[in-house]
């Protein structure tokens, strides 16, 4: 982690479109009007979902929407740093785990790649279209490694498969989200190990049941 | 009321206090960099811990822990003194080692901490942090690697200054502190962020490198920069007063000054006039006292009483203007007038010119309303009082006049007289301490002592006077002008104000003016009167003088000053005057030799025994009469009945920083108030 500040290149302006702002304001009456400050985060989440990142135009709008100082938005903004102060590649933002066990599976070397694809960490690439970091555990350890591209988990990435990935959003297209590798959820890569009997799915194996459990005796 | 143990020793104490201010009641000295006596309890800077029990056997923040009945208190045990070495060490792991180049050294608080709890080596090899600085404005130098986190600066200015701009940025160990997109802050209180931080990360700016504390002579004293009469430090080497603190009164200024309390004390050394002036052909050339006195002595005998006229300024000590105000009613002259704004107020008693329901009156009030005052730009100390009467939610504010930004809500009621008049007949409202606060907007007016009148009716009507309170309050811009009406300063019978003596002057029915210190009038009007100036700064009135005559500023001079509420204090001398200068009252003591009507004072203690026996509210030093004449202030009775014309109220202070002479001559006080344009300039492009 390092010092984030707003980026140098700001729009002029930034306005709510009508679907956030109708979002803004549901969240907002979850609190008392008079509390309404406390849908600050939501609402940034709001902004960087519908431009990609935080503007300091809109740090002001989100301000004067709730009624709260400019600063102390920005302090949120610069608090959290799922928020983007800089503006993120158009086609994907590419967050690589490299937490201890995505690193013990090989995450460096999927930064590597991303080094070589698309260019230097937390920086916009050439053409605009991606942006990559690298970030705390999300929370997916058991398919290392991996890395969340835009709103999804990509699972079980080689240097391969991540490029493969990275052209296909560069194609335009989207990828199926998940494991790359095509395993079910987070079992055994090789499989399941457990639990395999087919007759455990079919129903075979229930039995009728004459009574309910702890159902009261029949009155005699 | 409940009991706790420190360190052994039974003391009592108030519930809901915290353990802090209880150890802080036995006499025990807990160190501390967030928590602040009069900002909100942050705790987040550890210093403060201690040894409590019962409890959970580890250091807990005394600052931040509720004092409970039968506790036992340890701050001096093994454990606390090794948790407050562990505090000191992280603390001093970012901070840089730059003691002897800091300008807080020698009066930081984290220098003298490190010396009761600081290692003598450091066990951190890693690189330190450093952190970019930061602008915040004209008076305000930041160093912010020196930052410790502790967020007074944050705190002040959201809570007390009224102005959220500065907020602690990012996290961690990268946390800092700055201003939105590092713009100036935009207080009138800003200067106390400096005093506030405990390390030198927010310093002086217009002070910077200038001195070491230990090489200043301080002077207790009083301000002028205002009616509030704050009390004041003035720091001096040699013959220049170097920089302005504050002093903790909690009956005037707590322990904050406005900025330019603080910062115009640099116009003390520019512009000044260091010898006596006359002109001859049209040109000032500088001449001696006697040349000077000769030339003065010839006009006045030239003339008559009735075509003289003295006004006095508004940082005139009371002495000064008792010694011209003596010399001037012998040689029988009756246009005298200490109120160069067109003041109505001065006839009628005592009680309508003063700031009667006290400032610290304001912690009780709860209802105040404001008309033609803008107490922001006026008197910003008293201004953070209203606003943290304000936020307890008890307060009712109410404005009628320029709908300024004045840190808190208010109910605009109207910019104009004719607001007032639906409070004429009001009846009694359910508030128990209501004050009104009066501005000189309102009563500089042509038409003021009819919106005086209004004001009283109002005032009786609604109760706002009543036994035990008298919520009738004038807010004075002018350190002089209390003094000024409590010894009569005003025109005699026949006599002119300062109004009609422009008027007279204009028309040459006018021969000799005297202004005491009095630069705010419009000097385009003097006409060819003979003009005498005594004062300190070659300011308007110097500018129009055929005689300058060269006095002593506040900060030169022992002066008795009366503040807004009708408190006496005791200003002292930090320097002496500048060059061939004189202490105000001795120069119209040696000019009355001149004059023929010898003053019967030789020394300044006689002139104050005088002062005191002719005007006995004088001698009580230190005392604001309060609501104790409530009972008797008929305030219906005060202005005279006219017409009130329907012209919205105006402050008479549009630029804060630039109100007086010596805040003219400062280089600081230009720059804030250039800097405070720039960004109402921005605000207005937004």
């Amino acid at each position: 982690m390092s010092v984030r500040r707003l980026s140098a290149q700001q729009p002029d302006s930034f306005a709510f479109s009508d679907e956030t702002l109708e979002k803004a304001r549901w969240w907002m009456t979850k609190y008392p009007p008079e509390r309404k400050a406390s849908a600050v985060i939501p609402i940034l989440w709001l902004v960087q979902k519908q431009e990609g990142w935080v503007s300091e135009p809109a740090i002001r709008a989100i301000g004067e929407l709730l009624g709260m100082p400019k600063i102390r938005v920005l302090e949120v903004a610069t608090f959290y740093t799922m928020f983007q102060l800089e503006p993120v590649g158009s086609a994907a933002l590419i967050q690589v785990c490299g937490t201890t066990p995505c690193m013990l599976r090989g995450s460096e070397a999927l930064m590597e790649l991303c080094r070589s694809e698309i260019g230097p960490k937390d920086k916009l690439s050439a053409d605009g279209k991606f942006t990559w970091q690298e970030v705390e555990c999300l929370g997916a350890c058991a398919n290392a490694p991996m890395a969340q591209i835009n709103d999804y988990y990509y699972e079980d990435l080689t240097p391969d498969s991540l490029k493969a990935i990275i052209e296909a959003f560069r194609a335009g297209e989207t990828p199926k989200a998940g494991s790359a590798i095509g395993r079910h959820s987070s079992e055994p890569a090789e499989g399941a190990l457990t639990l395999t009997d087919p007759s455990l799915y079919d129903g075979s194996r229930a039995v009728p049941i004459t009574s309910l459990p702890n159902a009261r005796e029949p009155a005699v | 009321m409940p009991i706790a143990k420190v360190n052994g020793i039974e003391v009592e104490f108030e519930p809901g206090m915290t353990v802090l201010q209880v150890a802080e009641l036995a006499g025990e000295e807990i160190p501390r960099f967030c928590y602040h006596e009069r900002l909100s309890i942050a705790g987040n800077c550890r210093m403060c811990l201690v040894e409590v029990k019962p409890g959970p056997p580890k250091p807990q923040a005394s600052c931040a822990l509720p004092a409970a009945d039968k506790q036992e208190i340890f701050t001096n045990s093994p454990m606390v003194k090794k948790a407050r070495e562990g505090v000191m060490e992280f603390l001093l792991v970012n901070h840089p080692l730059d003691c002897p180049i800091c300008d807080q050294g020698g009066e930081c608080d984290l220098q003298d901490e490190a010396m009761g709890y600081g290692r003598a080596g450091s066990r951190f090899d890693e690189n330190k942090r450093a952190v970019d600085e930061k602008f915040m404005g004209p008076l305000i130098k930041t160093t912010m690697t020196r930052c410790i986190q502790c967020t007074r600066c944050v705190r002040f200015a959201t809570e007390v200054a009224g102005v959220s701009e500065l907020g602690l940025l990012n996290r961690g160990e990268d946390a800092e502190i700055s201003t939105y997109l590092e713009g100036a802050v935009t207080s009138e209180l800003s200067g106390n962020l400096v005093d506030l931080c405990p390390v030198g990360a927010l310093t002086s700016k217009p002070y910077a490198f200038n001195a070491r504390p230990w090489e200043l002579t301080k002077t207790e004293t009083v301000d002028v920069m205002d009616g509030l009469g704050a009390s004041i430090r003035v720091d001096a080497r040699g013959p220049a007063v170097l920089r302005v603190l504050p002093r903790t009164n909690d009956e005037i200024n707590e322990e904050w000054i406005s900025d330019k309390t603080r910062h115009a004390v640099d116009g003390l050394a520019r512009q000044r006039l260091d010898q006596p002036y006359v002109k001859i052909d049209g040109k000032l050339r500088p001449a001696s006292w006697g040349q000077a006195f000769a030339a003065i002595a010839a006009r006045v005998k030239a003339t008559t009483p009735d075509r003289m006229g003295l006004i006095a300024g508004d940082l005139q000590d009371a002495e000064s203007m008792k010694a011209a105000m003596d010399l001037f009613r012998s040689l029988g002259v009756a246009s005298i007038d200490c109120r160069q704004d067109g003041s109505v107020l001065g006839t009628g008693p005592r009680e309508s010119w003063l700031f009667n329901s006290t400032i610290a009156g304001i912690d009780e009030a709860d209802a105040i309303m404001l008309i033609g005052a803008n107490p922001r730009l006026e008197a910003p100390v008293l201004n953070a009082r209203i606003r943290r009467r304000w936020l307890t939610g008890k307060l009712l504010t109410g404005v009628i006049g320029e709908a300024a930004d004045l840190t808190y809500r208010y109910n605009h009621l109207g910019t104009s007289p004719e607001a007032i008049r639906q409070f004429v007949a009001h009846g009694p409202i359910s508030k128990e301490k209501p004050m009104f606060i009066i501005g000189q907007g309102a009563l500089n007016r042509p038409d003021s002592a009819a919106v005086l009148q209004m004001l009283g009716a109002a005032a009786k009507s609604m109760g706002v006077v009543r036994e035990g309170w008298n919520g009738f309050n004038v807010l004075h811009t002018a350190a002089s002008r209390v003094g000024g009406l409590d010894m009569g300063f005003v025109p005699a019978a026949g006599g002119r104000n300062t109004h009609a003596m422009l008027a007279a002057a204009e028309a040459g029915e006018l021969d000799v003016l005297y202004l005491l210190g009095a630069d705010e009038i419009d000097t385009s009007r003097l006409g060819k009167a003979f003009v005498i100036y005594q004062g300190t700064h070659g300011d308007a009135g110097a500018q129009a003088a055929d005689v300058i005559l060269p006095g002593a500023a506040y900060t030169e001079k022992p002066g008795i000053y009366v503040n807004t509420e009708g408190r006496t204090q005791i200003a002292n001398r930090a320097v002496f005057p500048k060059g061939d200068a004189k202490e105000d009252w001795s120069i119209f003591r040696a000019l009355s030799e001149d004059l023929g009507h010898r003053l019967p004072y030789d020394s300044l203690e006689a002139l104050r025994r005088r002062l005191i026996q002719d005007h006995p509210t004088f001698g009580q030093v230190d005392h604001a009469p309060g609501h104790v004449s409530a009972g008797t202030f008929d305030v219906g009775a005060i202005g005279t009945a006219g017409e009130v014309a329907d012209t919205p109220f105006r402050s008479p202070v549009t630029d804060f920083h630039l109100t007086n002479p010596i805040a003219r001559a400062s280089v600081t006080m230009a720059e804030c108030a250039r800097s405070l344009k720039a960004a109402r300039g921005l605000l207005a492009a937004e």
